[in-house]
């Protein structure tokens, strides 16, 4: 509030000055990072997904062997350990592991984005509708549904799709779409039937708003946050899952290299050749791990900012 | 002096749960029929759970009424807000408890602000701003405000917004549920003396609820008492505090805490105050207060009384009170002011 009093362009000349734009941004963000740096783990998991989204944006120009990415065969250099020549080791092809990882954060990313794409706004809109019409058959239709989907273990539904249709990283998203929507109606569905009835909606309906308003503008802002904090986690899970797909041959095929297909390679050759399924392994966790951290970073700066 | 309102019969029941004999009704209103006038300040006082906020929201449209009419400058409102005429959510407006829980935390007070110009086009659009500036000055706040949200300001701020929000569509009536009940002592005659400045400028009816019967005094013209769902006293202020004839009434106003010695001359002999209001769902036979009245007898175990006139505009549903008036059709008194 202070600094937004220092730099102000008049708008109404008789009354008062309007804080621009951009200094009411900046001023959030400074008060947003302040609450989010507050945790240093959650600052070290930003840290580490930004290098995970970075290298794998600039895979080609960090990798130090890029055309391994894709059928490339050097039996010379087959199973070689972790060298200053490669840093995590070879794999029986002879590719170098460290690059292959750096392209399958490529499709694991890509595969989170969209299936998280898709899923939210599926999930949050039907949860926010459901919510809205609790205790009618629309939210009966559309929670019961959920129950459906939530019944059955995920990762066998994910299995069961994918193994029906042709096994590649379009159809792995599919199935993991599938699956993943209704985590996000049952959480909406939770927050919108509980603001559904808040003096605030009550106030904008007896004046008149229409339906679309108190959806989009009244209930739903007050539900994203958890939404935010839930994505943030769920890009690590997407991930696990996806790696599981492709560790059990329905994800990704080769010689695109995927986290859960290397895996998977590689456990073959333990524990001979160790560096084959250790390193994709430990990449699956910290990649995890950093997007856990950031998720409970950005849950601690949109619950304080709602009070 | 017209009537605004007219309310005749008002019943609303909730169904709370079900038994062999069919749907276990809660009854918060249990026939109420009332008049109110234009621009004065009707007050509904009474105890948790005897129905006050459920007439409010009645009216307001929240609930449908389970029977009765009302009737809103000649036009039936007996329904919920939904299946009202859009001019009907102008004209009526509600000012909340809680104003934290009333405002939108993630709107700005212009967005807030804003909505019912729109919906109503008070203005054109291009001088909603300007309006915004207007209503915030009505309620003495720094036009600056409406670029803040209201987490951001005190209790006493955020009421004025609600009741500036409340104005912004240009309401003829409003109903103020217990508007100061959240607030500070400090800022609660604050509140008051601007609603009722709000009053006299803009000719506006208020239907003024609370438990706060100091306040009452200070604010109505004509205050009725509630008790299970029924109205048992409805007289003007002046003669409501100074002449209080229902028991309730009397045991209400002699509990009142008093500062001063002189302020507890004026109240009420010691009425001593027996039990608790018993749940609406099982309502006592006869008159519903037998069971807390001190001066009950056998008659009111069985029969319900009958709302009687006693004297011109002061009504009291007690079998103490026989008629001296016709008690047919309601003649509502003229307030004490305006």
């Amino acid at each position: 509030m202070t600094a937004s009093s220092q730099t102000q362009a008049p708008i109404l000349p008789h009354h008062f000055h309007k804080p621009s734009v951009i200094v009411r941004f900046r001023e959030n963000l400074r008060k947003s990072w302040f609450k989010y740096s507050r945790n240093k783990l959650s600052v070290i998991g930003l840290v580490v997904v930004l290098l995970v989204v970075l290298t794998a944006i600039f895979a080609p120009l960090v990798s130090p062997y890029p055309q391994h990415a894709s059928a490339f065969v050097d039996f010379e250099n087959a199973g070689q350990p972790p060298s200053l020549r490669n840093l995590l080791g070879t794999d029986v092809f002879g590719r170098d592991i460290l690059s292959r990882i750096f392209f399958a954060f490529r499709g694991a990313l890509l595969m989170s984005i969209v299936v998280l794409a898709i899923a939210v706004p599926i999930g949050v809109l039907l949860g926010l509708i459901a919510g809205y019409y609790k205790n009618t058959w629309i939210d009966t239709l559309i929670m019961r549904t959920t129950d459906v989907f939530l019944a059955i273990p995920p990762i066998i539904l994910a299995l069961a799709i994918a193994s029906v249709l042709t096994p590649n990283l379009m159809n792995s998203m599919i199935a993991v779409t599938v699956m993943w929507w209704p985590w996000y109606t049952r959480l909406v569905y939770g927050m919108a039937s509980s603001c559904r009835n808040e003096y605030f909606v009550i106030a904008a309906e007896l004046t008149g708003a229409s339906k679309a308003h108190i959806l989009f503008r009244e209930i739903l802002p007050n539900c994203l946050s958890p939404v935010f904090t839930k994505m943030a986690l769920d890009v690590g899970w997407v991930i696990l899952i996806s790696a599981s797909l492709s560790f059990v041959g329905l994800g990704e095929q080769p010689p695109t290299p995927a986290l859960g297909q290397m895996v998977s390679d590689g456990a073959r050759y333990m524990p001979d050749l160790w560096w084959y399924a250790v390193f994709p392994g430990l990449a699956i966790v910290i990649v995890i791990l950093g997007f856990n951290l950031m998720g409970d970073g950005l849950r601690d700066m949109l619950e304080q900012r709602m009070g | 002096m017209t009537d605004i309102l007219q309310i005749r019969k008002l019943k609303k029941y909730f169904v709370v749960g079900k038994n062999a004999d069919g749907p276990i009704y809660l009854r918060a209103v249990d026939g109420v029929s009332v008049d109110i006038h234009e621009v004065e300040t009707f007050g509904i006082v009474g105890e948790s759970g005897s129905g006050k906020s459920t007439i409010a929201y009645t009216v307001m449209g929240m609930y449908k009424p389970t029977a009765g009419e009302m009737i809103f400058k000649g036009q039936n409102i007996a329904m919920e807000v939904s299946r009202r005429a859009h001019h009907l959510k102008k004209e009526l407006q509600i000012v909340f408890q809680d104003p934290g829980s009333s405002l939108n935390p993630l709107r700005s007070i212009r967005q807030l602000l804003e909505l019912p110009l729109r919906l109503h086009n008070v203005v054109p659009p291009n001088q909603i701003e300007e309006k915004i500036v207007e209503l915030l000055e009505k309620v003495e706040l720094p036009p600056d405000y409406m670029y803040k949200s209201t987490p951001s300001i005190g209790g006493g701020e955020k009421q004025m917004v609600a009741i500036a929000r409340a104005l912004a569509a240009g309401p003829s009536f409003i109903v103020l549920d217990e508007p100061t009940s959240a607030l500070d002592v400090s800022v609660q005659a604050k509140i008051i003396n601007k609603l009722l400045d709000l009053q006299q400028e803009l000719s506006l009816t208020y239907m003024f609820i609370t438990h706060d019967l100091s306040l009452m005094r200070n604010m109505a013209n004509r205050v009725a008492i509630m008790y299970l769902g029924r109205i048992c006293e409805l007289a003007t202020a002046k003669e409501f505090f100074e002449q209080p004839l229902h028991p309730y009434t009397r045991m209400l106003l002699s509990s009142i805490p008093t500062v001063s010695v002189e302020e507890d001359r004026m109240k009420p002999k010691k009425v001593i105050s027996i039990g608790e209001i018993p749940s609406p769902v099982n309502i006592p036979s006869g008159c519903s207060f037998h069971l807390r009245c001190p001066e009950s007898d056998s008659r009111c175990v069985k029969e319900d009384p009958e709302m009687v006139e006693v004297r011109l505009g002061h009504w009291v549903r007690c079998h103490q009170f026989p008629s001296t008036y016709s008690a047919g059709e309601q003649t509502m008194p003229r307030p004490n002011k305006f």
